[in-house]
C-alpha cells in the first residue's frame, strides 16, 4: 500500500505531461466552438470610442453581423487586420470589434495606425465577455444571425481562404433566410 | 570577435556540465573520492564559462552590436545604458542566458559555503545541478542561440518593447530567476539524499537556509513584478492571474509549503518523504512555469515570440528531469521510515494543516492555469479561465490559512492543548474581531469580504505580537537587551514574516473594498473630485526623452481646497517602435496611492482641447508590496541564523570524532 502511494505523484505527473504534449501537437484552430448553434451570451459594454455609450448584443437583434475580438497587444490580430480592412470596404456586413483585455489608449492608437475596420468597437478590459463567450485566444471571430445565435467561429487571424470560403458564404445565405 | 566568444564559452560550459553532472555522480557510487572531487572545480568553472558568456552577450548590448540578431531585434542606439544592458535579458535567448547564469551560480555559491557538506553529499548535489545545466545549455545552444549573427548587419536596431523600459524591469527578471532558480539547489539536496537513501534532519538543516533564499528572492521578484505592472499599464491593476504570474507564483506558494515542511523535519524528523517530494514539485513548478512561458500552450499578455520546436525540446526535458525524479522518489522514498509521534493538536499538525492547505490553493492555481489546455485535448471546446475563478478558489483556501497564522507559532511541539491556546490568544481574538467590525464602520461602507480580510489581517498581526510579549516576558533573562538576545534571528525571521503577511492582506482587503476609480473627460481647468480628492485639469505640456517624445497632463491634486502635489501623467511616442505608451502619475502614501493616467484627446481642438483622463484612488496598496518585504525580509533573518552555520559543523565534528 504504501508504495502504491508514493507512485501517485509520478501517476500525476505523467498525466499532466500528456495533456501539455496534446496541447503542443494540437492546431488550436481546428476544434469547434460549444457555442455554435446556441444564443450568443449577451453583453452591454462600453464603446471604445465614445466612453459615455454602451453597444448591446440586443442593438443588433435582427441583423447578421461578426465579433471580431482583437487587442493591441496581439500579434496575429496584425495579420488579419488588412483583410477585415478590406471586408469592411466592401461594406457587405457589420463587424463589431471586442477589445479584449486591453488598455482604451493602446487600442485606439492601434487602431489610428493600423485603420480602423470596426462599426464599433466595444471594451472587455478585464476579459469577462471573453470568458462568456468562450474566448481562448486572440483573435478570435464569431458570426452572429439575426437571432442573435452564434453560427461560426473562426479561432486565429482571419484568412482569406475562410472568409471567401466559409464566413461570407455563411453570411449571404443567413441575410437572405 | 565578442559574440563568437560567448557562444564559444557556452559550448565549453556545456561540456564542463556534462562532466559535472555525471563523474562526480560515478565517483559517489563508487566512493572514489578523485572523482567526486570534479563537482567542485568544475561547478566553479561552469560558472564562469556562463557569466563569460553572459557579459559578452551584454557587451554586445552595451556596444549596439547589430551584427548580432537579438541585439538587432531588441535594442537600440537611442535607448540609454542602462536599458541596453537590460535588454539582454529582455528576450527569450536572453533570458535563457540569465537563467542558466542563476543555475550556475547558485551552484557556485553551493560550492563556497560547502565545507561542512560530506564530499558524497556535495558531489551528488552539483551534479544534479549540473544536468539541469546540460539540459539548458542544450536548449540555448540548439534552439535559441543567443549569438546568432546578422548578415549584413542592421544599420540601426529595432526597440526594446518601450514596456520594458523601466527600472522596474532592469531588477524584475534578475530577482524572480534569482527565486525560481534557486529551488533547484533544494532540488537537488532531495534528489542526493534519495540517492543516498540518507534523509534526516541533518540533510532538512543543509536543504533549509537555500530554500529560505530562493524564496525570499522570489518573494522580492514576485513582489516588483506586480508593483511594475501597477504603475507601467496604466490601468491600476496589480495582479491579473495570467498564465506567466501563476507560473511564478505557483513555486512561491510551494515554496511556501517547503519551508515549514523543512522545519518540521529539522526539528522533529517528522514529514520526511512528504519534504523531499515538495522540494521536487517546487522546482518542477519552476521549469513547468518555463515550458509555459516559452512554449506558447497558452496565450498570454507576457509572451513574447514562441515557437512550438522549443515547445517539444522542453517538454521532452521536463519529462526526464521530473519524470525521472518522481521514479527515484517512488523507489526510495519508502524506505525514509517515519518520524516521531505527535498529538492532533500540536505544532506539527497545524504546519501539516498549512502544507496540506498550500498544496491544494497550488492546485487550483495549476488546474485553472491549465484547464484551457486540458478541455481543448479532451476536444471539449475552448474556455478560458479568468479572475473570477482563481479570486473565489484562493479566498477560500487561504483565509483558513491566515488564521492558522494565528495558532501555529503558539503550539508547542508533539502535543498542545486547545484550552492553554484559548489562554493565550484570546486577547488577540477579541482584539480582531473589534478591529475587523469598527473600522470598516469607521470608513463607511462594510462588506463580508472587507470583514473577514481585516479579521484575518488584525488576528496574524495582534497573535503575532502576542507571541513576542509571551516570549519576551518568559524569557528568564532580565533586561529588554537581553531578552531580545535570547531569541534566534530565524525566529525573528519568522515574525517578520508573519507580520508581513498581516500587513499584505490589509493592502488586498483595503485596496479592494475601498478604492475609488473614475473614468473622466476633462477640458483645461475643469475639475473632478475622487474619493475626497479634487483633480484639477491644465492642460499638457511637451516633454522629450532620450528616446521619445510626448506630453505630459499637467492635474493638480487638491483636498479641501490645499494643493497637495502636481501629477504630470505621460503619453510617450517612443522613436523606434512608434507605440504610444502611458506613464501614470501616482502620488504614492503611506495609507494609499492617488493615481492617474493620461487617455486620448476627445474634442476636436487636439492637445489644445478636453482629454479622457483615468483618474484613482487606491487607499492602503503600497501595503501590497510592503507585506512581500517584510516577508522577503523574515526569509533573509531566518537565513542568517547562526545554527546553519555552526550546527551543522558540530554534527560533522561529532561524526568524524566516532569515527576516529
Amino acid at each position: 500500500m504504501k508504495s502504491l502511494r508514493l507512485i501517485i505523484p509520478l501517476v500525476v505527473f505523467l498525466v499532466i505531461v500528456v495533456f501539455l504534449w496534446a496541447g503542443l501537437s494540437r492546431d488550436p484552430r481546428e476544434v469547434p466552438s460549444p457555442f455554435i448553434g446556441k444564443p450568443a451570451p449577451a453583453f452591454d459594454l462600453v464603446q471604445l470610442h465614445a466612453p459615455g455609450k454602451k453597444l448591446g448584443t440586443a442593438d443588433m437583434k435582427g441583423q447578421v453581423w461578426l465579433l471580431n475580438v482583437w487587442a493591441s497587444w496581439c500579434v496575429s490580430c496584425r495579420v488579419e487586420h488588412p483583410l477585415l480592412v478590406e471586408l469592411a470596404k466592401a461594406n457587405v456586413v457589420p463587424v463589431i470589434g471586442l477589445n479584449y483585455k486591453d488598455k482604451n489608449e493602446a487600442g485606439l492608437a492601434w487602431l489610428a495606425q493600423n485603420g480602423d475596420p470596426y462599426r464599433l468597437s466595444v471594451v472587455d478590459a478585464d476579459g469577462r465577455v471573453g470568458i462568456d463567450w468562450g474566448v481562448y485566444g486572440v483573435p478570435e471571430t464569431f458570426v452572429v444571425d439575426k437571432a442573435g445565435m452564434i453560427r461560426y467561429k473562426q479561432i486565429g487571424p482571419l484568412t482569406a481562404e475562410a472568409l471567401q470560403q466559409k464566413i461570407l458564404p455563411l453570411v449571404r445565405s443567413l441575410q437572405q433566410s | 570577435m565578442i559574440p563568437e566568444l560567448g557562444h564559444f564559452a557556452l559550448i565549453l560550459a556545456l561540456l564542463v556540465a556534462i562532466a559535472q553532472g555525471t563523474v562526480p555522480l560515478w565517483g559517489a557510487y563508487r566512493r572514489d573520492g578523485a572523482l567526486m572531487a570534479l563537482a567542485r572545480p568544475a561547478a566553479r568553472a561552469q560558472f564562469v564559462l556562463v557569466a563569460l558568456a553572459f557579459g559578452c552577450l551584454a557587451w554586445s548590448f552595451a556596444n549596439n552590436d547589430f551584427s548580432v540578431e537579438l541585439v538587432a531585434l531588441h535594442s537600440n542606439t537611442q535607448l540609454p545604458l542602462h536599458y541596453r544592458i537590460a535588454a539582454t535579458w529582455g528576450s527569450h535567448e536572453g533570458s535563457l542566458v540569465l537563467w542558466m547564469l542563476m543555475l550556475t551560480g547558485w551552484a557556485f555559491a553551493v560550492t563556497l559555503r560547502s565545507r561542512n557538506l560530506p564530499a558524497a553529499m556535495l558531489a551528488r548535489v552539483l551534479a544534479v545541478m549540473g544536468l539541469v545545466g546540460v539540459g539548458f545549455l542544450l536548449f540555448l545552444l540548439f534552439t535559441s542561440n543567443p549569438f546568432l549573427r546578422l548578415i549584413p548587419a542592421a544599420p540601426e536596431g529595432r526597440d526594446l518593447n518601450p514596456l520594458l523600459q523601466d527600472p522596474g524591469m532592469v531588477i524584475h527578471p534578475p530577482m524572480l530567476y534569482m527565486g525560481y532558480v534557486g529551488f533547484s539547489v533544494a532540488f537537488a539536496f532531495s534528489i542526493a539524499a534519495l540517492l543516498a537513501g540518507r534523509l534526516d534532519a541533518t540533510w532538512a538543516r543543509w536543504s533549509r537556509p537555500w530554500t529560505i533564499a530562493a524564496w525570499s528572492f522570489l518573494t522580492i521578484g514576485i513582489a516588483l513584478g506586480s508593483w511594475w505592472a501597477y504603475y507601467e499599464l496604466g490601468w491600476g491593476g496589480w495582479w491579473f492571474w495570467d498564465p506567466v504570474e501563476n507560473a511564478s507564483f505557483m513555486p512561491w506558494i510551494v515554496g511556501t509549503a517547503l519551508l515549514h515542511s523543512l522545519a518540521v523535519t529539522e526539528k522533529r524528523g517528522t514529514f520526511k518523504s512528504w519534504t523531499v517530494l515538495l522540494a521536487i514539485i517546487a522546482f518542477s513548478l519552476s521549469l513547468l512555469g518555463t515550458f509555459l512561458v516559452r512554449s506558447g500552450v497558452l496565450t498570454s499578455v507576457h509572451a513574447f515570440a514562441t515557437d512550438p520546436a522549443r515547445g517539444v525540446f522542453i517538454l521532452i526535458f521536463l519529462a526526464i528531469v521530473i519524470g525521472g525524479s518522481l521514479i527515484l522518489y517512488a523507489g526510495r522514498a519508502g524506505s525514509v521510515g517515519g518520524g516521531a509521534q505527535f498529538a492532533p493538536v500540536s505544532r506539527e499538525s497545524f504546519l501539516l494543516a498549512n502544507n496540506i492547505l498550500l498544496v491544494v490553493a497550488c492546485a487550483s492555481v495549476l488546474l485553472g492555469t491549465l484547464y484551457p489546455l486540458v478541455i481543448d485535448a479532451l476536444g471539449a471546446g475552448k474556455i478560458s479561465v479568468g479572475p473570477p475563478y482563481f479570486d473565489s478558489v484562493f479566498y477560500a483556501l487561504t483565509a483558513p490559512l491566515a488564521f492558522l497564522i494565528g495558532i501555529g507559532p503558539m503550539a508547542s511541539w508533539r502535543r498542545a492543548t486547545l484550552p492553554d491556546l484559548w489562554t493565550r490568544l484570546r486577547w488577540a481574538l477579541a482584539v480582531a474581531i473589534v478591529a475587523a467590525v469598527v473600522i470598516p464602520l469607521m470608513r463607511g461602507r462594510i462588506s463580508p469580504l472587507i470583514v473577514v480580510g481585516l479579521f484575518l489581517s488584525c488576528w496574524i498581526a495582534a497573535s503575532t505580537v502576542t507571541l513576542v510579549i509571551q516570549r519576551f516576558r518568559h524569557a528568564p533573562q532580565s533586561g529588554l537587551g537581553a531578552k531580545l538576545g535570547a531569541n534566534t534571528s530565524a525566529w525573528y525571521g519568522m515574525v517578520v514574516a508573519h507580520l508581513g503577511v498581516a500587513v499584505f492582506i490589509a493592502g488586498v482587503t483595503l485596496v479592494k473594498g475601498y478604492e475609488v476609480e473614475q473614468n473622466v473627460t476633462l477640458d483645461r481647468d475643469q475639475s473632478v473630485e475622487v474619493g475626497g480628492y479634487d483633480f484639477t485639469f491644465r492642460g499638457v505640456v511637451p516633454v522629450n526623452g532620450p528616446n521619445y517624445a510626448g506630453v505630459a497632463g499637467v492635474v493638480e491634486m487638491r483636498r479641501g481646497g490645499v494643493l497637495l502635489d502636481t501629477l504630470r501623467p505621460e503619453k510617450r511616442i517612443y522613436n523606434a517602435g512608434g507605440n504610444p505608451m502611458t506613464e501614470a502619475a501616482i502620488d504614492a502614501g503611506f495609507f494609499g496611492d492617488r493615481y492617474v493616467s493620461l487617455g486620448e484627446p476627445v474634442s476636436d481642438k487636439g492637445t489644445e482641447g478636453a482629454w479622457a483622463l483615468r483618474v484613482y484612488v487606491k487607499p492602503f496598496i503600497d501595503w501590497v508590496w510592503g507585506g512581500c518585504f517584510l516577508m522577503a525580509l523574515g526569509g533573509f533573518l531566518a537565513m542568517a541564523d547562526r545554527r546553519y552555520r555552526l550546527a551543522v559543523k558540530r554534527k560533522i565534528d561529532a561524526l568524524v570524532g566516532a569515527t576516529a
